[in-house]
């Protein structure tokens, strides 16, 4: 009765999609039009947080090995921390403005244990190749989030992570768990059944 | 009076900057949903309840040019329509000629 894992993967990606567009008509309105209702600048935050607990029940159903569990754990914490603090902050619980290097930390860790458990090649199967090429985009689109610690209110900084949101979840829609990636599917992975 | 003058001046083009961005957000929703769109018509067998005849329940119930629709339409009803009605309203200080 449990999900195959690309659908749990498609159901990350429409919340990706929606933290994503969210994110986009913030950057376009501007923050004073943005904090008019206040609830508007719990979404975000609350979007990340929650991502970070429903990587929970992914770790505890969805891991086949011990590198996959604690990818999936550590990446787990990584969010919620990143997204409470998040939360934190503009609730004017947090001060410090470095708090907020907790997310551009987390995606990181996020981006780490994508690419750590990961163990085949990109050519191996689509999964594998989505696997790296997300890793890497969160990996290297950290530097987005970073520059927000000092320049929050910068909307090129915040284009950026708007940017990495709507390509992760274009990546994860991408995903299906035995398919050709250019072509290439190694026969290891088995037969494609849809 | 100088100042009014001076806000007077900028009124209009404040207007249609607010106008802009309005335009924007409430573009994005249906173009979103419009992208679901056009991928369920690129690959139809992406789209279980087509031929839903022997698929359990994650099959029919997950389905990712769906998905995009939905989140396009709810993005454009919870989130779009109330920042536009913000937008329109919105009065931006003197001074304040970019806001």
């Amino acid at each position: 009765m449990e999900p195959h894992s690309e659908m749990v993967h498609w159901l990350f990606a429409a919340n990706f999609l929606l933290l994503g567009l969210i994110m986009v008509s913030r950057v376009i309105v501007g923050e004073e039009v943005w904090e008019l209702r206040r609830w508007r600048i719990y979404l975000a935050p609350a979007f990340f947080f929650a991502s970070g607990v429903l990587l929970w029940p992914v770790m505890a159903f969805f891991t086949n090995s011990a590198i996959h569990m604690v990818a999936h754990g550590l990446w787990a914490q990584a969010m919620m921390i990143a997204g409470g603090a998040e939360l934190g902050l503009v609730k004017g619980k947090l001060h410090s403005r470095w708090w907020r290097l907790a997310m551009p930390i987390g995606l990181a860790i996020s981006g780490t244990a994508f690419l750590v458990h990961e163990q085949n090649p990109w050519l191996f199967a689509r999964s594998a190749f989505l696997h790296h090429l997300i890793g890497w985009t969160l990996v290297g689109f950290a530097v987005f989030p970073l520059g927000l610690v000092w320049r929050p209110r910068s909307s090129f900084f915040q284009s950026g992570f708007a940017f990495l949101a709507l390509a992760v979840a274009v990546m994860l829609f991408c995903d299906r768990d035995l398919a050709p990636i250019f072509g290439h599917l190694s026969p290891l992975d088995g037969i494609q059944h849809r | 009076m100088e100042e009014s003058q001076q806000f007077v001046r900028s009124a209009p083009s404040t207007r249609s900057y607010s106008g802009t961005r309005a335009l924007l957000v409430s573009a994005l929703g249906p173009a979103t949903a419009l992208g679901g769109l056009v991928w369920a018509i690129a690959q139809p067998d992406r789209i279980t309840l087509l031929h839903p005849h022997h698929q359990g329940f994650w099959w029919l119930f997950v389905e990712p040019p769906l998905l995009v629709m939905v989140v396009g339409l709810v993005f454009a009803r919870l989130i779009a329509r109330p920042l536009i009605a913000d937008l329109e309203t919105y009065q931006p200080e003197a001074g304040d000629g970019a806001a």
